[in-house]
């Protein structure tokens, strides 16, 4: 599904990614966590195309192609998705036209027919009812005025309306009581199937009791220092980021 | 030299009119005449006009001035169209600053002629108000425009009359040669009456052109006077509008100007609010692309307590247009208890596009709410990167937030045939396709 071959980035001439080294394959759910500035949501926002990062070294394939070279939007139609850390507020847009406008262009790269508006209600209900997210977000401008638990689950309904392949998740956790993060978890799990992958970025085990992974990387400076399985991320939260310092140096 | 010119064109109008132009009016037009030698016309010297570079207008261009009524011998109507579908209007045409014809019932209970019909016929309305309130300006171009100026539209709404259908305006503007126009109209909204009008400038030629127009309104006390001006010209036409609102108590107005397209147009709007409880909402889009100069100059004028006033300027600025917002708000000394508040926000989409903005409050009440906030800024490249990360490709999302930054503007019109019609002209606009009328049979380019 993804392949990172030794990827390096940078912004402004900063370093922020060393040589990641990652393989995703579909179905799988892998877990990145790390300290602060170690380049996490960097990473998810050079996969996602975001331009302000000037990838120097190393390749990227998604789904067979090479996905450096895409533009965000085709990186969307093939079936990449990013849930933002930070969900961009967009006053005077509507999340339905917003939502039309992003499903139809999808659709209409993958082959599908376009949906008209009665038949775009009907999937957006289906779609809200999928992943128990039953609010009045859709009336709204694009994230305007939301709460940080609406956004974020805001963004998980975003994710079941473009059902991607792969999905990677920044930080879904923060700023979430766990109410709302029991909601983002049971949604990001009632759209998993056995063709679907997840890259969940994290600070906490927390979120991982929810959305239970199969692999879990530390990254520290700009690289994966450190993987394993689930027990890696128990292993953490109890000896914190230290631990693994002290290992490296 | 320029004002020379001008000079004798009044001298010459003078000539030809045979003592028809009422002593009154002759009045006002001499003032203007004196006004114009001693101050001359106003250009970047003077601070109102400073940003506006007018060599573009005035260049070698060799301006025919119409000095007298167009010939035109069919109806323009009949082959001319300009509907906003589902909006039902009574039509007023003027051809070249001229009054041509209107479609306004006869027994209609709303007086619609030309000027100068209403020099004659209105006598005391048009005495009691022509120059009033314009003259206040202390402007050149206005008093260019009262000085030569003989027709234009008069329109009396009675007191208590509430008028249903809207009125249109059709300034058209045609023939070959290259021309400079000046139209006036007079409009006079009676106590507790209502009118909604509609504006909309067509140039049916390729020739360059400039209009110079001039309107007074005035709205008795409780009245209710919407005005849409709907300027969507192509870059061979120039405007210099000089629009006047004259508001009594408890009179309500509603001014939104759409400066879709043009070459260069100057807007000089002015409200005078001289009657307790007034409530003046003012509001203003510009787009421009290419050379075009488009400049919005605003001034409210609070002389008595217990106003209200909103000012909303809203401008997308793309290649090497240039603009300006300049609101001036005076709040007088017994002007307590008013409310003024403006707004004016920009989208620069290219380093050579230029905006300049200036809200400047002058307050000597003591007891006033007043807000001012200007802003001049790009396209929100994190609301772009998040639209593309949907799958929304990026002229489709950049469309999306200009559109919804334009829809603040849009949605201000309270009649739904005219938004939508508004919004598409709009969309189209901003996507950079043609702006013909869809209904206009001529089929003008924007070009």
């Amino acid at each position: 599904m993804l392949k990172i071959n030794n990827l390096h980035a940078e912004i402004e001439g900063k370093k922020i990614l060393n040589g990641i080294n990652l393989e995703v394959k579909p179905g799988e759910t892998h877990a990145i966590m790390g300290p602060n500035g170690s380049g996490k949501s960097t990473l998810a926002s050079v996969l996602a195309g975001r331009d302000v990062f000037n990838v120097t070294k190393g390749d990227v394939t998604f789904l067979g192609r090479n996905l450096l070279e895409m533009e965000p939007e085709d990186r969307a139609r093939e079936g990449l998705f990013l849930s933002f850390q930070y969900p961009v507020e967009i006053p005077g847009v509507s999340m339905m036209s917003f939502m039309r406008t992003a499903v139809n262009q999808v659709r209409e790269h993958r082959g599908l027919e376009v949906l008209s508006s009665a038949a775009f209600l009907k999937f957006m209900r289906e779609r809200k009812e999928l992943v128990e997210i039953d609010s009045k977000l859709t009336n709204r401008s694009v994230n305007e005025g939301f709460s940080g638990g609406e956004k974020k689950k805001n963004e998980i309904f975003q994710m079941a309306m473009l059902e991607p392949r792969l999905s990677i998740l920044d930080e879904t956790d923060s700023g979430l009581d766990i109410d709302a993060l029991r909601i983002v978890a049971n949604g990001v799990n009632a759209l998993k199937t056995s063709e679907t992958s997840n890259i969940v970025i994290t600070h906490y085990q927390r979120l991982l009791d929810f959305i239970v992974p199969d692999f879990v990387h530390v990254l520290y400076e700009g690289q994966i220092v450190k993987s394993g399985g689930r027990e890696l991320a128990l292993q953490l939260e109890e000896k914190g980021y230290d631990w693994i310092k002290n290992e490296l140096a | 030299m320029q004002i020379e010119n001008y000079l004798k064109t009044y001298q010459s109008i003078l000539d030809a009119s045979n003592g028809s132009i009422p002593d009154f009016i002759r009045k006002e037009r001499d003032a203007a005449k004196e006004e114009i030698i001693e101050n001359g016309l106003p250009d970047r010297a003077d601070e109102r006009y400073r940003y506006l570079d007018l060599k573009p207008v005035f260049d070698d261009t060799e301006y025919k001035r119409i000095t007298s009524e167009p010939a035109v011998t069919d109806s323009l109507g009949s082959f001319f169209q300009c509907e906003v579908q589902g909006m039902d209007t009574d039509l007023i045409l003027l051809s070249n600053g001229w009054y041509h014809e209107s479609t306004l019932p006869k027994d209609s209970k709303v007086v619609v002629c030309s000027m100068r019909e209403a020099f004659h016929k209105h006598p005391e309305l048009v005495q009691k108000h022509f120059n009033q309130y314009l003259k206040k300006a202390k402007d050149g171009w206005t008093e260019l425009n009262t000085m030569l100026a003989q027709d234009g539209v008069f329109i009396y709404v009675p007191d208590n009359y509430i008028t249903e259908k809207a009125i249109q305006i059709v300034n058209l503007t045609h023939g070959f040669s290259e021309k400079e126009i000046f139209q006036r109209n007079l409009i006079v909204i009676g106590k507790n009456a209502k009118l909604q009008l509609l504006i909309c400038d067509h140039t049916l030629n390729k020739a360059k052109n400039v209009n110079h127009l001039g309107t007074e309104v005035f709205i008795d006390e409780n009245a209710d006077f919407q005005m849409y001006d709907l300027q969507n010209e192509p870059d061979i036409s120039n405007v210099f509008s000089h629009l006047a609102f004259h508001q009594e108590a408890y009179s309500r107005l509603t001014s939104l100007a759409f400066s879709l397209h043009g070459g260069t147009i100057r807007n000089n709007l002015y409200v005078t609010m001289n009657g307790q409880g007034a409530e003046s909402n003012v509001y203003g889009l510009v787009l421009s692309d290419r050379q075009q100069r488009m400049d919005n100059f605003t001034f409210i004028d609070h002389a008595v307590p217990n106003c209200v006033s909103n000012e909303f300027y809203k401008g997308i600025l793309d290649e090497q247009s240039r603009g300006a917002f300049s609101g001036r708000i005076l709040v007088r000394k017994d002007a307590q208890n008013t409310n003024a508040f403006q707004t004016n926000n920009n989208i620069c989409l290219t380093d050579e596009a230029k905006i300049r903005t200036k809200p400047q409050l002058e307050i000597y009440a003591d007891d006033v709410k007043c807000s001012h906030g200007a802003t001049v800024g790009q396209l929100d490249e994190e609301a772009m990167f998040y639209l593309r990360t949907r799958g929304i490709d990026k002229h489709e999302a950049r469309f999306m937030m200009l559109f919804a930054f334009a829809n603040d503007i849009v949605r201000k019109i309270e009649i739904e045939p005219l938004r939508e019609r508004v919004a598409d002209l709009v969309s189209k606009r901003l996507r950079g396709e043609l702006v013909a009328c869809e209904h206009c049979l001529l089929n003008c380019e924007s070009n």
